[in-house]
């Protein structure tokens, strides 16, 4: 599937690697583009453009202060996110742990099979 | 890729109408790839904790049906259904999977990827799925909310968490 040319909610926005690095980072509070830039290990313009992008969608928000301006998360829209992914999430865990143990007697039973196939071959 | 520590299951999303999880097992794909497909052992791990599967029949050729119901732990009666569009035994499949219990009719189906991988008598399993649209995606959040399934674990774990003591 294409990915979509544009981000138009908060789910295409954190499907960018980049973008939750971001998050990441302003999780811890507060910073300015160029406090990111240095953490992140980005060009200033890259990090600007991923800014733009979280800011549209509402994930980030900013303010002034004095000649800086600071950008901060803004928790609303992930919950969302959070929803979808968190369901698929939890119920895969809890399928696979369903899934080793039916492994597990299915695994024995083939284990069986083999050394009674040998103890056949052996009589 | 976003990853989460949270169960084993790795979870990612490569855009924002697909989830793909990734798991480790430790059984060889031949046995899973029974288990994937095989009506009594569907039953046993299809529902997770949230129920009982009460039927399961498989059809399992391409074009084929599947359709599994069970009884959610609340008591009330989930069915999903789909067909097989790709068989691989067992290195893979694709099958759509539609949920049957929306008012307003039957949800447009979704695609399931399943890939099975074997190394060393270990088998890598990945599921990927692709919902048909946002409305979609939106109408599985609001189901899982209605069946009171909606747990503390996501992609963002910690950031979500962390935010939420911040706002």
């Amino acid at each position: 599937m294409a990915r979509a040319a544009t981000t138009t909610d908060a789910y295409n926005a954190v499907a960018e690697p980049r973008r939750r690095e971001i998050l990441d980072a302003l999780a811890g509070g507060e910073l300015a583009v160029g406090d990111l830039t240095e953490l992140l290990g980005l060009a200033q313009p890259q990090v600007s453009k991923h800014l733009r992008v979280l800011r549209e969608v509402g994930l980030v928000d900013v303010r002034d202060d004095g000649r800086r301006r600071l950008y901060r998360v803004n928790a609303a829209p992930l919950r969302a996110v959070h929803a979808w992914v968190g369901r698929y999430e939890r119920l895969w865990n809890e399928r696979f742990d369903l899934i080793d143990d039916v492994l597990d007697e299915l695994t024995e039973a083939e284990a069986h099979t083999e050394v009674e196939a040998e103890t056949g071959r052996g009589d | 890729m976003a990853t989460t520590t949270k169960g084993s299951a790795v979870l990612t999303l490569p855009s924002d109408t697909e989830i793909l999880v990734t798991r480790e097992i430790n059984a060889p794909r031949h046995l899973v790839w029974k288990v994937l497909t095989e009506p009594d052992l569907i039953k046993r791990w299809w529902a997770g904790q949230r129920g009982t599967v009460t039927d399961v029949t498989v059809d399992l050729r391409v074009g084929g049906t599947w359709r599994y119901v069970m009884t959610a732990d609340g008591g009330f009666e989930v069915a999903f259904h789909g067909e097989y569009r790709e068989l691989d035994a067992p290195a893979g499949m694709v099958q759509t999977e539609v949920f049957e219990g929306m008012p307003d009719g039957d949800s447009e189906p979704s695609l399931n990827y399943y890939t099975l991988t074997e190394q060393d008598g270990r088998t890598t399993m990945t599921v990927r799925t692709v919902v048909s649209g946002k409305d979609v995606r939106d109408m599985i959040i609001a189901t899982g909310m209605e069946g009171g399934m909606q747990e503390a674990y996501d992609l963002l774990e910690e950031l979500a968490a962390d935010l939420a003591s911040r706002s």
